[in-house]
């Protein structure tokens, strides 16, 4: 059952083969075994998962049971879900339970999914390895001793060690696909407005976008169809007709299903920077694109090797915004002593926040102070523009662009901890598909010393269902993506 | 560019982040290690580009200001009971006014 897609997990639900009681309790049992290895669940509560997942059984027995209804999902922490801890791996929010839930919650609460737990993460999303989490890092499940990518990394690694069937995550540089890309896991941002930002809690708010993390492109589409739709709650949320992100997985197609299909390959993704074992993966893949018909053009993304210096110009300033809301009042830590309310605050922050997030935060009010803004904020958005022109004029010339995801397989835990900049360029690849707010899939393409490797597969505004399925037609023809760590039997 | 040991007092104090000597000091080097990283922004001649703030151009919805939530007094009381220090329905915090 644990390799099991969700659609056929979905069938087994429906045709009584296995009820959601006994299948979250399978999980639940997995999570008991395997976490204290791998840190990857926050919170677990049985009481609560147990107690949705028979509302599912009777909702199956009514018939009345839709393709996610019964199976347990985990949630990143960093999405608010009512009665549940919602810490996004920070000491600020150690003791928040939610009052409310956010719209993707909701959504999966709607569609009948379990929420199995809440899973580790880097604190408030800052960081690429999951080490920045006050609740210590989250391993990954292909070898321990490394890191499985941030800042969804406790997310990547149930998922891998099939401590969870799929998850949800979040994107701001990278954060879905880089760990997907180290956990042998397909992982989707979709275009920024896609999915509301409701109940999430926000970080770079004009960059930050909810998406899947699953086994496969299929497994994701299934997840993005129920988290995907308007929501007025959201101010940057798109308003636009529903689509099944799933629709061009079924055609039927023969041995050339991707014919006519042009992709672009980026000079920039495929220059110096990255390992030569991932190059060599990513080049196979493009091999095995052109098998499946596709056609390759050089496309050029000039601008792109400033994402990076942009990136830590606007996230940090938009997080320096969101977060002064931590100020020890209406929620989260208040330090125990104080003398007025300036120290308050101040201790309060101070004790609170971790190293990373504090970093970001002073860049943010630095960048944003007086004198400073037009030389540090406005020059990044401008940049922010050539980088999303670049991607403009490439899609003139293809459908889909194509390049590594990540510069290389996990890392070593403490290898880059203490280098923020080692750490940041890390997501290279990455953080230009948000600066553009475009949607981006990471999918496995190998393995090189036992380590997953990364594909990352990158579209134009609302072309999801394509992106889907052209890392599904890839996934027909291979059987990476359907490898587990040999350690979690 | 690089930031003083005052500048990071500063900027600090602006972010309500209370910040000792040593870790003034040993922020300041990671600081001027990232603002070498983002300098490379400066060699880049943007004039004539219109500023990117946002993902999708669009013009920001609006929406009526009127009250849309029910029973606000069991919203209220679950709201509070996550706050760390509350009485009568309010927020207390040290005196703010002699």
């Amino acid at each position: 059952m644990i390799e099991h897609s969700l659609q056929a997990i979905a069938l087994s639900l429906k045709s009584k083969e296995i009820s959601s009681v006994e299948l979250t309790q399978l999980y639940l049992d997995r999570i008991a075994r395997y976490n204290p290895r791998l840190n990857a669940y926050l919170a677990v509560d049985p009481a609560i998962s147990l107690g949705q997942a028979q509302a599912a059984d009777e909702r199956l027995a009514r018939g009345e049971g839709g393709p996610l209804t019964g199976i347990p999902i985990a949630h990143k922490d960093i999405f608010c879900a009512r009665g549940w801890l919602t810490t996004c791996g920070s000491k600020m929010l150690s003791s928040f339970v939610s009052p409310y839930d956010a719209a993707v919650i909701s959504r999966f609460h709607a569609a009948g999914a379990v929420v199995l737990g809440k899973t580790n993460m880097d604190e408030f999303a800052m960081g690429s390895s999951n080490e920045t989490s006050f609740f210590g890092p989250v391993h990954n499940p292909w070898d321990t001793t490394r890191v499985p990518g941030g800042s969804s990394g406790g997310s990547a690694a149930a998922v891998a060690a099939r401590l969870a069937p799929a998850a949800t995550g979040t994107d701001t540089g990278g954060s879905i696909r880089q760990p997907a890309a180290l956990c042998n896991l397909t992982g989707m941002k979709p275009t920024y407005g896609v999915i509301s930002r409701y109940g999430m809690i926000a970080f770079a708010s004009s960059l930050d976008q909810a998406g899947p993390l699953g086994r496969s492109a299929a497994d994701c589409a299934l997840l993005l169809n129920s988290m995907a739709g308007f929501d007025e709650r959201d101010s940057t949320s798109l308003n636009r007709p529903a689509e099944d992100y799933g629709r061009e997985l079924n055609a039927a197609a023969g041995a050339k299903p991707l014919a006519g299909l042009k992709i672009g390959l980026p000079e920039e993704f495929f220059g110096e920077g990255c390992a030569p074992e991932v190059m060599h993966l990513v080049e196979a893949a493009v091999a095995e694109y052109r098998q499946l018909g596709a056609e390759t053009v050089a496309v050029s993304l000039p601008s792109m090797g400033l994402s990076v210096a942009a990136y830590y110009v606007i996230a940090p300033a938009e997080a320096s915004s969101n977060l002064a809301r931590f100020d020890g009042v209406r929620y989260g830590y208040r330090a125990p002593d104080y003398h007025d309310l300036t120290d308050m605050y101040c201790k309060s922050r101070a004790q609170g926040f971790g190293a990373e997030v504090k970093r970001r935060i002073l860049i943010g009010t630095y960048v944003l102070s007086h004198g400073y803004y037009d030389a540090y904020y406005l020059q990044a958005q401008r940049i922010r523009r050539l980088i999303a022109n670049d991607f403009a004029a490439a899609f003139r010339q293809c459908d889909v662009i194509i390049g590594p995801t990540s510069p290389s397989t996990a890392f070593k835990l403490g290898e880059k901890a203490s280098d923020p900049v080692q750490m940041y360029l890390s997501d290279i690849y990455t953080i230009a598909v948000n600066l553009a707010g475009l949607p981006g899939i990471s999918l496995s393409c190998g393995f090189a010393g036992g380590l997953p490797a990364g594909l990352q597969l990158i579209g134009d505004y609302f072309t999801e269902a394509r992106l889907l399925n052209v890392a599904h037609r890839y996934q027909l023809a291979t059987a990476w993506h359907l490898q587990r760590p040999a350690a979690f039997d | 560019m690089s930031l003083t040991l005052e500048q990071v007092h500063r900027v600090a104090h602006l972010a309500r982040i209370e910040i000792s000597d040593a870790e003034a000091a040993s922020t300041l080097g990671h600081l001027n290690e990232i603002f070498a990283l983002i300098e490379e922004m400066q060699a880049v001649d943007t004039l004539g580009i219109e500023p990117m703030a946002h993902a999708q151009d669009l013009a920001q919805r609006l929406r009526a200001d009127r009250v849309t939530e029910s029973d606000q007094l069991a919203q209220r009381a679950a709201f509070q009971a996550i706050a760390p220090e509350t009485e009568a329905g309010l927020y207390l915090v040290p005196k703010v006014i002699e």
